[in-house]
């Protein structure tokens, strides 16, 4: 080939190249071979310990569910895994009609009218979402509660910080752990784009009358942001009942590993009144020329590649893989499987809740009802966390470094995956832990 | 003759035989929080399911089926041995909250992965935690502004970006609050050192800059670029989209980039997904180190921490830290690969590219716009087909599906009319590059009529897009109300 190129060497190639500039060789190891590299990953392997080594009751808006194989089976389908965003529709039908089922789905449980292909995840569709507020109806406020979980505070300050919206906060009811509405009340004015209600918050509570709230909003025409655990939309209200304008969330748990943070997915939908204000890839189902049905990628005048500055989001690869397992996931469960499913951690959420209060010195923090998370107060929280680790288990995630008023205050999760023994055990630990 | 498979699939809810109402669940969750309209999600059952799924799958085009040069998205091949070991449980079933002791091989490939790619790119410190490209795009810019607004230097608002540039660039640029200022390219398909000199001012945050550009072409006054910039107190962002071009060449941190980002998901061969998961980690010169997003990764005699403490850090742009099976492939890739491997995998990458081109060029049948010498890709333009034979970028776009062949980038960068950006990559032999040569040649001299019908042979033919955003059907609920109307 170099001889097609009438070229004598490799580096004349690279000949444009100033010569300050140009690089001797990369200091890194030799290349491997494949048998290597396992034995060194295995070696890295092993000094991690997972759930089925150390059974976590870790809470914090991630949970180990159980994926059944065929979820694996499909995403490894290369087909789908090695293929790019489906800008040639033509040879993309498959992965197209994969994401508007996964359009259709999230639909479906939010109980709004369109759904996007997914964000990176449900923290940072928080920022999208603020933003959308603002370009619909021009306001520079956005508020949210208090107790929402650091990092998506974080977040969101950086993502609105260039719109110059403002954030503000509404505190929440130190008894129930929902929000305080006289707070809420005195919080929203005419300067409001939005309001950030989570269902179930980051304490697992359930908002008690997630109606009276949208109401509040109504009045000063402020858009109401609904952010829900998604596994929990199989038996609770869906936000389209109660008047959200904008649907947000993680998705990681319909299928996708904990991934130690990684695989997650931002589900953003929303009312079809602001379908050209919702940022994201869409897919629609049109015809071809003969007639037939066709999916392709549609109101492509938001996105990026069309619209450079003046899109709605600079999004462009999303999450695309972990959405087909999602679509997966929920095919096999089906709409009773799920139900089936979200009751279960429902009742596991509480089940274990009732048994950790009956040990002395622990007590529930927060009366609101609460889906598979929830807060306890313990004796000695560190100390309960280490005495748990030592003996092979995990225990919740410690709030008082990020809530000073917390003291002493577990979040602990569970989920389908969590069995009687486990809890046995959890309890057993926890007991002598004085 | 390429013909693909093609199944009449049905829409799962299509799928279910009998809708069986979904039982009513008896738990304690109180009657004013339960749901009150019924989910319509269809019950099937594992056959039907994964049936539905393979047949999608035998619809769909991705790297295993054949060649995919499209320009700028780097589609190499994806190693098995990637995607197996990051399934392993030890890896895949971590909660990001876990005590630090419990965690400590997750830590330490992250960590080792920070340092790979700071040799690779002539950086200082890394950060892992954007989840793809443009994300990584909207950190650099976050940094930019932290790094100005630290120097008390406020009224910095605009980004400096070449007409050639990706549409993240300025969409980026926006969503952080900057104005973008485009300056159009020179007649060498380069950026244009007069007008740089023009836009700069003291206005200006920073230039963001891709090289070898979007055209295939190495800046080669990239040492004065940087030197322009800098004298005007701005910083330089390299997109690092094309990185695939100069891995063990050249590094962006010795051209004078202050703040990198990488595509993994692109030059570092974990895979695209349909979309994602990516990853776009952002690398910083010393001095801008302490905006990094939190938490950093500390090494303390042989045990890895997360260390939060950094009162200069933007804070977080994603939760947790990163899309991490994502960046697991890559590591296992650098690993595979060694230095000595990815300077070859550039070398090949660049020669596979300018092969092509050569061939392309000396048909007469395409023209490449710009100065000759390219790297990893390159642009022609079907210009002369539109006016001989009114045939459009387009239209061979499409005609190549029918010979099974994935089409090239099209219609981009926007300064060449009728584009076509190609990338091989060096995954591909020289036999798969004459194949797609041999068919680019060929639809250039077939009857028009058949090019512009195109295509025939795959799924479906070409689409009513225009259609698509006329009557937006975008859930099966809308499909239903659109039948209810027509019946």
């Amino acid at each position: 080939m170099l001889h097609d190129l009438k070229l004598h060497d490799i580096d004349d190639l690279f000949c444009d190249i100033p010569e300050k500039i140009k690089l001797k060789k990369l200091h890194l190891p030799q290349g491997r071979s494949q048998q290597e590299i396992e034995d060194h990953m295995r070696g890295l392997a092993k000094e991690n310990k997972s759930f089925c080594e150390l059974p976590s009751f870790l809470g914090g808006g991630y949970k180990p569910h159980y994926i059944p194989a065929i979820v694996k089976a499909t995403i490894s389908r290369s087909e789908f895994y090695t293929a790019y965003t489906p800008y040639q529709p033509e040879t993309s039908q498959g992965f197209l009609q994969a994401i508007f089922e996964y359009q259709s789905l999230i639909a479906e449980l939010t109980g709004m009218d369109i759904s996007n292909a997914s964000l990176y995840d449900g923290a940072t569709a928080l920022g999208e979402a603020a933003l959308m507020c603002t370009r619909i109806n021009k306001k520079k406020t956005f508020v949210i509660p208090e107790n929402i979980s650091w990092e998506k505070k974080s977040i969101l300050t950086n993502y609105t910080k260039g719109a110059g919206i403002t954030i503000k906060e509404v505190t929440y009811d130190k008894k129930t752990g929902c929000i305080d509405k006289e707070d809420l009340k005195k919080t929203i004015d005419t300067n409001t784009a939005g309001f950030y209600l989570e269902n179930p918050n980051f304490f697992g509570v359930f908002e008690e009358e997630p109606e009276e709230i949208n109401q509040i909003l109504q009045k000063h025409q402020s858009l109401c942001v609904v952010g829900v655990d998604p596994l929990s939309l199989g038996i609770c209200k869906s936000p389209g009942d109660y008047g959200a304008d904008i649907v947000i969330g993680e998705g990681k748990s319909l299928g996708n590993p904990l991934d130690f943070g990684g695989s997650t997915l931002g589900i953003f939908a929303c009312k079809k009144d602001f379908v050209r204000q919702i940022p994201g890839r869409i897919i629609g189902l049109t015809k071809d020329q003969s007639g037939k049905r066709a999916f392709c990628m549609t109101m492509q005048t938001r996105e990026q590649h069309i619209r450079r500055e003046k899109a709605t989001s600079n999004i462009c690869t999303n999450e695309g893989l972990c959405m087909l397992a999602t679509v997966t996931y929920l095919s096999w469960l089906g709409g009773r499987g799920l139900e089936e499913l979200s009751a279960l951690n429902f009742e596991q959420g509480q089940k274990l809740r009732k048994q950790i209060i009956q040990i002395p010195g622990f007590s529930q923090v927060f009366s609101g009802v609460h889906f598979n998370e929830f807060v306890i107060q313990c004796p000695d929280a560190r100390k309960a966390q280490t005495h748990l680790l030592q003996n092979g288990m995990h225990g919740g995630l410690l709030l008082e470094p990020f809530y000073p008023t917390l003291h002493q205050c577990m979040l602990f999760g569970i989920t389908e995956l969590h069995t009687n023994d486990h809890i046995e055990r959890l309890l057993s630990l926890l007991a002598e832990v004085r | 003759m390429y013909h693909s498979a093609v199944w009449e699939e049905p829409l799962l809810i299509e799928l279910q035989e009998t809708v069986t109402e979904n039982h009513k669940i008896k738990t304690v969750l109180p009657a004013s929080l339960q749901r009150k309209t019924p989910l319509n999600i269809p019950n099937l059952d594992e056959t039907q399911v994964v049936r539905h799924f393979f047949h999608l799958s035998q619809m769909n085009y991705g790297i295993e089926s054949g060649i995919y040069p499209l320009g700028s998205c780097t589609m190499k091949y994806n190693p098995k041995i990637c995607e197996q070991i990051s399934s392993w449980e030890q890896f895949s079933l971590l909660h990001p909250y876990q005590d630090e002791t419990t965690i400590q091989g997750t830590l330490r490939m992250m960590y080792e992965l920070e340092q790979m790619l700071c040799e690779i790119t002539g950086m200082d410190a890394f950060t892992l935690q954007p989840a793809a490209g443009a994300q990584g795009e909207f950190t650099g810019l976050l940094l930019t502004r932290a790094y100005h607004e630290a120097h008390k230097d406020f009224d910095r608002d605009e980004i400096i970006l070449p007409d050639t540039s990706h549409g993240t660039n300025p969409a980026s640029a926006a969503m952080a609050g900057f104005k973008v200022i485009e300056i159009p390219s020179t007649r060498e398909g380069t950026v244009d050192l007069e007008m740089l000199k023009n836009a700069l001012s003291r206005k200006t945050a920073c230039f963001m800059l891709t090289n070898p550009n979007t055209l295939g072409i190495f800046e080669s006054e990239i040492t004065e670029i940087a030197r322009l910039v800098h004298e005007a107190g701005a910083l330089l962002y390299y997109d690092g989209a094309n990185m695939n071009a100069i891995m063990g060449k050249a590094r962006p941190g010795d051209m004078g980039f202050d703040i990198v980002h990488l595509n993994l998901h692109k030059t570092f061969s974990t895979p695209h997904g349909g979309g994602g998961p990516g990853a776009g980690p952002v690398g910083v010169k010393k001095n801008l180190e302490r905006f990094l997003p939190i938490p950093r990764i500390v090494q303390k005699h042989r045990t890895y921490h997360f260390n939060y403490d950094y009162p200069d850090s933007i804070g977080k742009i994603k939760a947790t830290y990163g899309n991490s099976s994502v960046l697991l492939k890559a590591y296992v890739y650098i690993l595979l690969m060694g230095g000595n491997g990815l300077r070859e995998a550039s070398e090949i990458a660049v020669l596979n590219a300018n092969y092509m081109k050569k061939k392309l060029v000396d048909s007469t049948l395409y023209e490449l716009p710009y100065q000759e010498l390219r790297k990893h890709e390159f642009v022609i333009s079907c210009d002369r087909l539109l006016s001989t034979k009114g045939i459009r970028a387009l239209d061979i776009a499409k005609r190549l599906l029918d010979y099974g062949l994935h089409p090239p980038t099209v219609y981009f960068p926007l300064i060449v009319k009728e584009a076509l950006m190609i990338e091989p990559t060096e995954s591909e032999s020289k036999k798969t590059l004459d194949d797609y040569i041999d068919t680019l040649l060929r639809i250039a001299q077939e009857d028009p009529e058949v090019v512009k019908s195109a295509p025939q042979n795959t799924v479906v033919k070409r689409i009513d897009e225009i259609g698509a955003v006329k009557n937006p059907v975008l859930t099966w609920k809308d499909l239903q109300k659109t039948t209810e109307m027509t019946n």
